[in-house]
């Protein structure tokens, strides 16, 4: 039986991952807690009287986030506002029952609650768009939807920026699916751990160099309740092979995590490559790096009946949009109850006229 | 007097137990008629002989488990009890908790 590598005298109950340290339980709790406080007062996510929403699935990472950030606030005085926020995507029977975890958050951390729906939003649920488009592009949808809905239920609830549960093995994920991609842009910004500031709400990453094997055994020692299931329409994702080859180089040596991190961060990107610049969409005036943002090209797709058209490449959405333009443009989606983004008011004020929302 | 079987409880958790029709506690008896000295290799085996319901792969590979579930002995990361050689003790609980599901 190992002992605690600080000598405390107590027996070790986990191997670290990321130093190789064997530590006991309160060890272990103290290393974690003071390692994100670490990342935090480093990296200066946070001031003081800020209001922060903490991007809230149900899942470990989420759960985990908001239990930390209470306790770190409490304990070191961040004088932070903390409060939930969950996107309702509509998908039946995974993330209606991943909510009432949330809900449990929101009453043991006693934290407001906030749930926007796409079906509010975008006037589709994904089970809807699953039902038009196939099991094979659904991801782009959710993905593109969900950062949008997020920084639409930031600005309604007026917060000063959104934290997401995103762990080491996450953002290493995300470095290597950049690289099979070859997506220059991406890579250069995806291990930032402050992201949008400037041009919106601020994401920030107080998990960024948590280990997930760390997340759950902190979870599992503390007993958080969180929720955990496949999405039912992801298993076709692209992100799972990258897991895979990660998961299996982690195996032969836990520091690959930490060390492809590294790597992108200390990437620039040659200056003949082509960055976007990022302005404003011309339909919801969203932050974009086209002329129309992704959401409002999907969106537009779905509603006319053409879900494909915003996959791919996005020259080629924009020349069907530019030719559907030119013959007058009129939007087919304020039909029923299928309502387009670019009719809606600006961020959040025709949000506020819905009654389900709730706190 | 001779002992015949050995006593042991599993869970599993972090969505795990999905592969096990939801069910997240067994009290299991393993057999000591063949195998006297049973290790965590030989238990994956019997789990995948008798409890897994579907996807073995998504559980089991190359006679571990599958990269990214954990495993716990007494509340012990499993890491440190030599991982698959461990060799169970009566009345032991182990469980698998899987970091591969999302929120």
């Amino acid at each position: 039986m190992s002992s605690c590598s600080t000598k405390c005298g107590k027996k070790a109950v986990l191997k670290r991952p990321k130093t190789g340290d064997v530590l006991c339980k309160e060890c272990f709790f103290e290393a974690f807690e003071t390692e994100i406080h670490f990342t935090i007062t480093r990296a200066k996510l946070f001031k003081a009287g800020m209001t922060v929403a903490v991007a809230a699935s149900g899942g470990k990472d989420s759960t985990v986030l908001a239990y930390i950030l209470k306790i770190l606030n409490e304990r070191f005085n961040y004088d932070l506002r903390l409060v939930l926020l969950s996107i309702d995507e509509g998908i039946t029977g995974y993330r209606d029952d991943s909510l009432d975890t949330v809900k449990r958050n929101r009453d043991d951390y006693d934290m407001p609650l906030t749930i926007l729906s796409y079906k509010d939003l975008y006037g589709w649920t994904m089970d809807e768009i699953v039902a038009e488009i196939g099991r094979k592009n659904n991801c782009t949808f959710c993905g593109v939807f969900r950062r949008q809905a997020l920084d639409r239920g930031a600005a309604l609830l007026k917060v000063d920026c959104i934290a997401t549960g995103h762990n080491a093995d996450d953002i290493a994920e995300t470095v290597l699916m950049n690289i099979l991609r070859g997506d220059l842009a991406r890579l250069n910004r995806c291990t930032s751990i402050i992201t949008g500031h400037g041009d919106g709400i601020a994401r920030v990453k107080p998990l960024k160099y948590t280990y997930e094997k760390e997340i759950v055994m902190y979870a599992y020692f503390k007993q958080l309740v969180y929720f955990s299931t496949e999405c039912i329409f992801a298993p076709n994702a692209y992100r799972g092979h990258a897991r895979v080859l990660l998961k299996d180089m982690e195996k032969i040596d836990p520091a690959v995590i930490m060390n492809i991190i590294h790597s992108g961060e200390s990437l620039t990107v040659n200056e003949e490559v082509n960055m976007p610049t990022l302005t404003k969409c011309s339909r919801c005036n969203h932050v974009s790096s086209q002329t129309v943002c992704k959401a409002c090209v999907l969106l537009e797709g779905l509603n006319r009946g053409l879900p494909k058209l915003g996959i791919g490449k996005s020259s080629k959405a924009k020349k069907m949009i530019a030719e559907h333009d030119k013959k007058k443009y009129e939007c087919s989606s304020s039909a029923e109850n299928k309502q387009c983004i670019c009719k809606n008011d600006p961020v959040g004020n025709s949000i506020d006229r819905k009654n389900d929302v709730t706190w | 007097m001779s002992v015949d079987t050995l006593p042991i409880s599993i869970g599993f958790g972090g969505g795990a137990e999905l592969l096990f029709g939801n069910k997240k506690n067994f009290a299991i008896s393993l057999p000591v008629q063949e195998i006297t000295k049973w290790q965590i290799s030989d238990l994956l085996k019997w789990i995948q002989d008798n409890l897994l319901k579907e996807r073995p792969e998504l559980f089991i590979q190359d006679n571990s488990v599958r990269p990214g579930i954990l495993v716990l002995i007494n509340d012990v990361d499993w890491e440190l009890m030599d991982t698959i050689n461990y060799v169970i003790q009566p009345n032991d609980e182990i469980v698998f908790i899987s970091t591969l599901h999302g929120g």
